[in-house]
This record gives structure tokens, C-alpha cells and sequence, in this order.
């Protein structure tokens, strides 16, 4: 049968289960306005580790773990891990995982990671190549800035635009049995280069991404946004999300409050002076898990389209005066009584 | 989506046009207070070891390791990069803002080792100020050398 709903969408011929949840974040996510929602607060930022980056493995390591116990799994159930951070060669995600003996998909998808993971988690289930997969992401705001701004004592003044990495790591289990909220459609991103090339304002080089992946959804499937019951893009913060809605009415898709953004959920941009709001892989992963997780279990919310977004870029294509280019990826996630 | 010349050309406006803008004016008047105050602490260390007996060259010399020393100190002790986000350029211009730059790379690299990490990550930020700093006293020392005499 022809899964395929369009250009970039496709639907998936079984609904796969996301069986639990678990999510794991920093102090500063743990004061923001989302904090009670975390399973887990580590004050710690070093998590008990001697480096930034080893920090960012244990968060991986222990809620991946947490992942998998609150799904009733264990990791010798999982067919396939799928995740990614923003470190070089995602050290993050690879020393995090690496004793869960567990066939593995290294991801980069910048802060989209998450919609990579859990895009390509179900299509693996609905293949019928898995039966349970573990997906998930993490971002570090320490060893993020210690690689692509600067040495953290330094004392630098940050621009309005600026946005901040969100500590912590998010991840799903995905499965063909259990019960929970389920995967029906996936759509995915392609990239686009609008020629931004602010370093600082990320949340301006996604925005035509995530613009560009929520018309095309809608085209793909029909619908409009009264289809949905939200509809989530990842880290744009309070600039990005604006741009993004309005490229998204001019593409004739007006938004209203229904149009959300994890960036600017996650912090009290005012109270806890993080500018633009939050971003990294992390910040939509932590968001969905401890957020929108329970409320697509507790059908409070029926249908929700999920959209990660990253922008593509690194230290070296920046200085060599490349544009910033963003993706992003789209996820219908369903509340279906079974 | 269009992504060509004209589209990137409009977007770009859209981006200027909702960007927040820095608080320039708020940033240069703090900038000024705090820069000064720092050169008034020089100042008064000038004149306090002037009075213990040093000469004034040897006072000036024992100023900067003063200020380096006790900004050194602060960055260590993660205050200087906190008094960074408000004084902004008023603590990074000085000499004090330069062993910040030398300092916290320091600390941030020094995982990586003694050698590739601190001690070749230390001048990260502060390298660039060093080689244009001497280049720009070469250039002066030449146009000195044949009109200034």
C-alpha cells in the first residue's frame, strides 16, 4: 500500500505507540515555568562528572534509562537506539549509550534531533524492522557554549536575540504494542536557506524552516489548523515564532494561539533573563516528554503536530561567512482511545 | 517557500524589523562608569604605591600586575564574567577585561590538558589582540621612524 500522503508526508499503515516518556533537565529548566512537569531536576551541572560534556552523557545515560523503565520495557527489549546532540561527532549521545549493548543510529539533525529520532523510530516500527525503539536527545548549556560561543567566565554581554541552550535530555519509547498516545503521520523537513547569518539569532534561520514544514504538512494532509489541537515548533523563542507565523499567513496558513513554541514555554524569559527564550536539541525533547506527553495521555489534547527545528551550522561555517540554514521536522501525535 | 535573492532581500527586513535591538545608550553609559571606575582604582593604587616609596615607573608597572592579579581573581571566582553582562565593554576594554580573556579560557580548557588545552586554548581571545596589537605598534613605529623625528 502507498503510505505516502504527498511531497513530504507520509502515514503510517499502524498507528506506533509511544509507550513512555521520560525526561530529565537542568536547574534553570527546573525553575522555569515548566519545572514541575520534569521527571527529574538535576541541580548538578557537572552531574557528579569531572567535564561539561561527560555531564552531558549521564543525563543521556540516566533518563534514556528512567525512558525505558517507565515504558515497562527493559533495554534488552529495544530493537534500536536513535538519538543525537550538538557536540562534535555527538560525543554526548555516544558515551551515554555505549554500555546499553543496543543496535544504534547516531542523528544530527541540530536542535531538530528529536524529530529526526522519533520520525525515522516509527518508520523503522512501521517497517516492521523493530518492534520497540528508543529515541531521544539531549543539549548541555555549558558544553554548548564551551564549543560554539565562549569560555563561560568570560565576561561577555549577551544580545537580545540571543536564545539559551537548554540542559537536559528528552527521550520516547516508541513501540507496535502497549498503550499511550500514538504516532500517525510523519512529515519531513527539507532545508531552507533564507541567508540569515546572525549567529546570535537562531531562532531567524529557523523560522522559514518551520514556516516552510507546517505549509507543507498542511498542503500534504488537507488540513488547516483547526485540525489540530496545538501545534508545537521547537526552539524559535519569541522573534522566531513571530517570523514564523508570519510567513506561515502569507503562505495562507494564519496561526492563532493554538501555534506554540517549547522555547518560549520552558523559561519566564523576564524573570530568569534568557532573552529570546530556550533552544537545543533538549528544549523540544523535555518540552514533548514532560509537557505534552501527559496531556496527549489524559486526552486533553486530541491531535498535535510536533515540529523540531534546527539550524544547520557549525564554528567553522559560520566563520567562513556560510548563511545559517534551518530544518525542520513534523510529527502528528494522536490521542486514539484503543 | 521562496528562497531566492528578493525572498532572502524581504526576510531579512522581517528579521531587522521584529529583532530587539541592543539597549546602546544604557550600554555605553554603564560601559563609561564602570571603565572609569576601574581606571580610579588604578589611579589610586598609582598614588598609594607612590607614597609606600616605589618610583613612578615602577608604580605603573605594579598597577597593571595589580589589576590583572585581582582580575584574575574575580574571573576565578566566576565574578568578573557576572559584572561582564551589566559594565559590558567598561570591564572588557581595560586591562582587567583582557586577563579575563586570557583567564577563562584557561579555566573552560583545561580538561583537555595542560598543554593543548589550557595553556593553548589560553590565548583563544586574547591571541588576535596580541598579533593586531603588534602589528599596529610596527605601523606606528615605521611612520614614526621617518616623520615624527
Amino acid at each position: 500500500m502507498n503510505k505516502r500522503m504527498g511531497k513530504q508526508t507520509v502515514r503510517l499503515a499502524e498507528p506506533v505507540i509511544i509507550r513512555g516518556v521520560a525526561s530529565t533537565v537542568g536547574e534553570t529548566e527546573g525553575e522555569g515555568p515548566l519545572g514541575g512537569y520534569f521527571d527529574c531536576v538535576v541541580r548538578d551541572p557537572l552531574y557528579g562528572e569531572d567535564t561539561w560534556e561527560q555531564a552531558e552523557s549521564r543525563f543521556v545515560q540516566e533518563n534514556m534509562r528512567l525512558a525505558v523503565k517507565k515504558a515497562g520495557c527493559s533495554m534488552q527489549n529495544m530493537d534500536y537506539v536513535l538519538c543525537g546532540d550538538l557536540l562534535n561527532q555527538c560525543v554526548g549521545t555516544t558515551f551515554g549509550i555505549k554500555d546499553f549493548n543496543v543496535p544504534f543510529f547516531g542523528l544530527f539533525g541540530a536542535c531538530s534531533t528529536m524529530g529526526e529520532a522519533m520520525s525515522l523510530g516509527a518508520m523503522l516500527i512501521d517497517g516492521g524492522y523493530a518492534t520497540n525503539v528508543l529515541a531521544g536527545a539531549s543539549s548541555h548549556f555549558c558544553s554548548a557554549e564551551k564549543q560554539f560561543r565562549f569560555p563561560l567566565p568570560l565576561g561577555i554581554q549577551r544580545t537580545p536575540v540571543a536564545s539559551r541552550t537548554v540542559t537536559g535530555d528528552g527521550a520516547v519509547v516508541l513501540s507496535r504494542n502497549g498503550k499511550g498516545p500514538v504516532i500517525t503521520e510523519i512529515t519531513t523537513g527539507k532545508i531552507v536557506d533564507m541567508g540569515v547569518t546572525d549567529v546570535n539569532n537562531m531562532g531567524a534561520a529557523m523560522a522559514p524552516a518551520a514556516a516552510a514544514l507546517i505549509a507543507a504538512h498542511l498542503r500534504d494532509t488537507e488540513r488547516t489548523l483547526q485540525d489540530y489541537d496545538v501545534i508545537v515548533t521547537g526552539d524559535l523563542g519569541d522573534t522566531g515564532r513571530t517570523l514564523s507565523a508570519t510567513l506561515l499567513e502569507k503562505e495562507g496558513f494564519p496561526m492563532d494561539e493554538r501555534y506554540k513554541d517549547c522555547g518560549l514555554l520552558i523559561y519566564d524569559n523576564e524573570r530568569q533573563d534568557t532573552h529570546m527564550g530556550g533552544s537545543g536539541c533538549a528544549c523540544s525533547a523535555v518540552t514533548f516528554c514532560g509537557y505534552y506527553y501527559p496531556k496527549l495521555v489524559s486526552g486533553e489534547i486530541k491531535r498535535m503536530l510536533f515540529v523540531p527545528t534546527g539550524a544547520l551550522l557549525s564554528t567553522t561555517s559560520v566563520q567562513q561567512n556560510q548563511p545559517i540554514p534551518g530544518i525542520a521536522h513534523g510529527i502528528v501525535i494522536e490521542n486514539m482511545k484503543r | 517557500m521562496e528562497t531566492n535573492k528578493q525572498a532572502q532581500k524581504q526576510y531579512a527586513k522581517m528579521v531587522e524589523d521584529v529583532s530587539p535591538k541592543s539597549p546602546i545608550g544604557k550600554n555605553c553609559v554603564l560601559a563609561f562608569l564602570s571603565g572609569g571606575l576601574i581606571c580610579a582604582i588604578g589611579e589610586g593604587f598609582l598614588q598609594l604605591y607612590g607614597k609606600i616609596g616605589f618610583a613612578e615607573e615602577e608604580s605603573l608597572l605594579l598597577v597593571s600586575v595589580t589589576l590583572i592579579g585581582i582580575s584574575a581573581l574575580l574571573t576565578a571566582l566566576g565574578i568578573y564574567g557576572k559584572l561582564g553582562k551589566y559594565c559590558g565593554a567598561g570591564t572588557e576594554v581595560p586591562i582587567t577585561g583582557f586577563a579575563n580573556s586570557v583567564v577563562s579560557p584557561a579555566i573552560e580548557f583545561k580538561k583537555e590538558g595542560m598543554v593543548l588545552g589550557m595553556a593553548a586554548k589560553m590565548f583563544l581571545l586574547a591571541g588576535p589582540v596580541i598579533v593586531y596589537g603588534t602589528l599596529t605598534s610596527m605601523v606606528v613605529g615605521v611612520v614614526y621612524y621617518f616623520v615624527g623625528r
